[in-house]
């Protein structure tokens, strides 16, 4: 028995995997810190300074794009050394770079790649998912080719798949919000799926600077696609960018969405993953400019053997940026299986920085597998703050007698809890129909448990 | 009129080590409509238990004994059936509940005990009287159940259901418990309150006599190593802030 409150709590059945914290290349003496031992007083121990043991010294400062293994080639590829810092990790445009998957990759590890119907073996020459458009005036969606140069200005592949996307894709859809444009509505995609061939698609959101505007990514009908979305918030802009993924049963699909947020931008980033067989979104936020204000909501609701996984990452480059990351998941049915991993770096440069990130997951019925790990990187500890919690409890007796001894029977109680716990994460999207609609998924999802 | 009825109880619990251990050996108890009885005795007696019993935690096994609502068999009903019997314990310890704001879960409480949903009007006007009553501020009809309360506005919070569910019998475990003087004789009007509409028995229990200050007990009932050890009338309750327990368990210590 566990609660669903702050507490991390383990049972027998908590497969929460343990907090992975790492302090590597602490800035030593900076700023003078009150409190601190200064001057011929302080001890010298080698490899140590004064935020921690200097874990690694391949990292110093890697670029914001790339990882250090990218600097050896023109076009970001090459294959360098990985290091264990996040930032070390391999990006590239070249498929042929990231060898073959193994599935031993940390970053595949959990993924089961025989239900990825081809992805990481085929070519991705499927016919893309259709795109259709509702988008309010003055916002232009239009077909963009591969050598338009906005193509490969948010990020960098970082694994094998999104590379083969980024190789395959004949043409992206380009959203461009104009620079100071407070878009009234929302930007709809809808992403529909054409086929089970392998295909490969690419989205470019580009928020102009000062401009205010929702875009939402809605997937649905039935798929094996691999995906890249390059989202850009330019100076001071407000972006929110909603990706739901409403899959049929049988969809494969793997989104990687990579946003290169501003000076002083604020932005808003929600996955929610409901439908498809198989299902991994890496989204990833990097501040290349001070004063970024970035969020990250995550919902996901998986079935008996559906696999849904999340990895993100907050890339602190800069200093005096904050990023807020909630993610909360629900499990029911046998062989339901949910993957969240919650990458944070703060570099060296990042001062003043101000990072959470939660992720909370609730086992609803016997037979489910929900893995959660955050990973908290500092380089720096001149920071404002920075933390991790994640909790993974079953639907609690003690919430379930409460409810039931004030009359509500358990089915009730189950759905208010579960409503409740979900709805932390809907009442962000801040769109009616697409909360409405949320709303009603997830009470269908309910419904299936009771049955 | 109604009557619960509690005879020769007896009650154990599984260990964490996955050892039975008895708690209530025998206990034997009636509850008339319009009275109130006070269970008191030292920590570890087993008054909690008997609360939580009556309620249906699953925690507690039933191992001889009865529970009769107006002759109804309590034992056999499901924890909410209880609640919809008429049967209310105001607990010692209410849980957070995320997620669900206060609002939506009166309501559903409300709707599931009387079977219909009460009419909208005379409902927020109802909460929002009772809330003011009990000096519970109007934000906390937005809040998540319990989520963030002090100690304080969770026994408040108990008494807000109680004086809105109007329940047959209410069991209060440990109410008084936590409670500065002021706090203490909100939630004792309150339940004075709803005592007073003549619909209710009370069955309170307590550690401490300072909370018959304001609550009048019928009948005080010592318990002590899970039997009730004395019963009496109000000036039992006068003897024990006198005596305190110990001529109960320094009897206990010297049969053993």
């Amino acid at each position: 028995m566990s609660k669903l409150n702050d507490a991390v709590v383990n049972t027998a059945e908590n497969v929460a995997e343990t907090v992975a914290e790492k302090v590597s290349n602490a800035v030593e003496g900076v700023k003078a810190r009150i409190g601190a031992p200064s001057g011929d007083r302080r001890v010298r121990i080698d490899g140590f300074t004064e935020e921690g043991e200097n874990l690694s010294p391949l990292n110093d400062s890697s670029p914001v794009l790339g990882g250090d293994s990218s600097k050896s080639h023109s076009h970001g590829a090459g294959a360098g050394i990985p290091d264990s810092s996040r930032a070390g990790r391999l990006t590239s445009f070249n498929r042929a770079d990231f060898g073959k998957l193994t599935g031993r990759e940390e970053d595949w590890r959990f993924t089961p790649l025989k239900r990825l119907r081809g992805l990481h073996t085929q070519d991705l020459t499927g016919t893309a998912p259709e795109v259709a458009v509702v988008a309010p005036e003055g916002i232009t969606v239009a077909g963009i080719g591969r050598d338009d140069a906005r193509i490969g200005t948010a990020g960098i592949p970082e694994d094998l798949v999104a590379a083969a996307a980024w190789e395959a894709f004949t043409e992206a859809t380009l959203v461009s919000i104009p620079k100071d444009m407070q878009a009234e509505g929302t930007v709809t995609l809808s992403i529909t799926g054409a086929g089970t061939d392998p295909a490969a698609q690419h989205v470019v959101i580009e928020a102009g600077a000062f401009s205010k505007a929702v875009v939402v990514l809605d997937h649905k009908g039935s798929a094996t696609l691999s995906q890249n979305v390059e989202i850009i918030v330019g100076d001071g802009a407000e972006l929110t960018v909603i990706s739901v993924q409403d899959w049929d049963d049988d969809a494969v699909h793997a989104s990687a969405q990579y946003a290169k947020v501003g000076r002083d931008a604020r932005f808003k980033h929600v996955v929610v993953s409901l439908g498809g067989d198989l299902v991994r979104v890496t989204p990833s936020s990097k501040f290349t400019a001070t004063g970024g204000d970035v969020q990250m909501f995550g919902l996901y609701y998986a079935d008996a053997g559906q696999h849904l996984e999340q990895r993100l990452f907050v890339d602190h480059a800069v200093p005096n940026c904050k990023s807020r990351v909630m993610y909360k998941g629900a499990l029911q049915g046998k062989d339901a299986h949910t993957v969240w991993v919650g990458d944070v770096l703060i570099r060296k440069e990042a001062e003043g920085t101000d990072t959470y990130e939660v992720n909370r997951n609730l086992l609803l019925t016997d037979g489910g597998r929900a893995d959660s790990v955050p990973n908290l990187e500092i380089e720096t500890g001149l920071i404002e703050g920075a933390g991790h919690a994640s909790a993974t409890g079953r639907f609690d007796d003690e919430h379930l007698f409460y409810l039931m001894a004030r009359g509500i029977p358990e089915d009730i109680a189950r759905r208010l809890v579960v409503r409740g716990f979900l709805n932390e994460i809907i009442q962000q999207i801040r769109v009616p129909e697409l909360e409405e609609r949320l709303t009603a998924a997830v009470e269908r999802e309910l419904a299936q448990v009771e049955n | 009129m109604s009557t619960l009825e509690i005879k020769d109880l007896h009650v154990s619990i599984e260990t964490e080590q996955g050892v039975k251990k008895q708690i209530l050996k025998g206990v034997s108890l009636t509850i008339n409509t319009g009275e109130t009885h006070a269970i008191m005795g030292p920590n570890g007696s087993g008054k909690s238990t008997l609360a939580s019993t009556i309620a249906g935690h699953p925690r507690y096994t039933v191992d001889s004994g009865s529970i009769t609502l107006d002759g109804e068999d309590v034992l056999a009903m499901s924890v909410d059936e209880r609640a919809r019997a008429g049967l209310f314990l105001a607990m010692q310890y209410p849980v957070e509940v995320p997620g669900v704001t206060m609002t939506n879960f009166l309501r559903t409480a409300k709707t599931a005990l009387d079977g219909e949903a009460p009419s909208l009007r005379h409902w927020t006007k109802d909460v929002k009287g009772a809330m003011s009553q009990l000096r519970i501020d109007a934000d906390f009809a937005q809040r998540n159940v319990n989520e963030g309360f002090s100690g304080g506005e969770k026994k408040r919070v108990e008494i807000l259901q109680l004086e809105l569910f109007h329940p047959k019998f209410a069991i209060l475990d440990e109410t008084d418990s936590g409670l500065d003087v002021d706090a203490l004789k909100v939630v004792s009007e309150g339940v004075n309150r709803e005592h007073a509409n003549g619909n209710m028995g009370t069955l309170l229990i307590t550690h401490y006599t300072r909370i018959l200050r304001y609550i009048k007990p019928d009948y005080v009932h010592v318990f002590v190593d899970g039997r009730i050890a004395e019963q009496g009338g109000p000036e039992l309750a006068d003897r024990l802030e006198e005596e305190g327990y110990d001529r109960f368990t320094n009897a206990g210590a010297a049969s053993a």
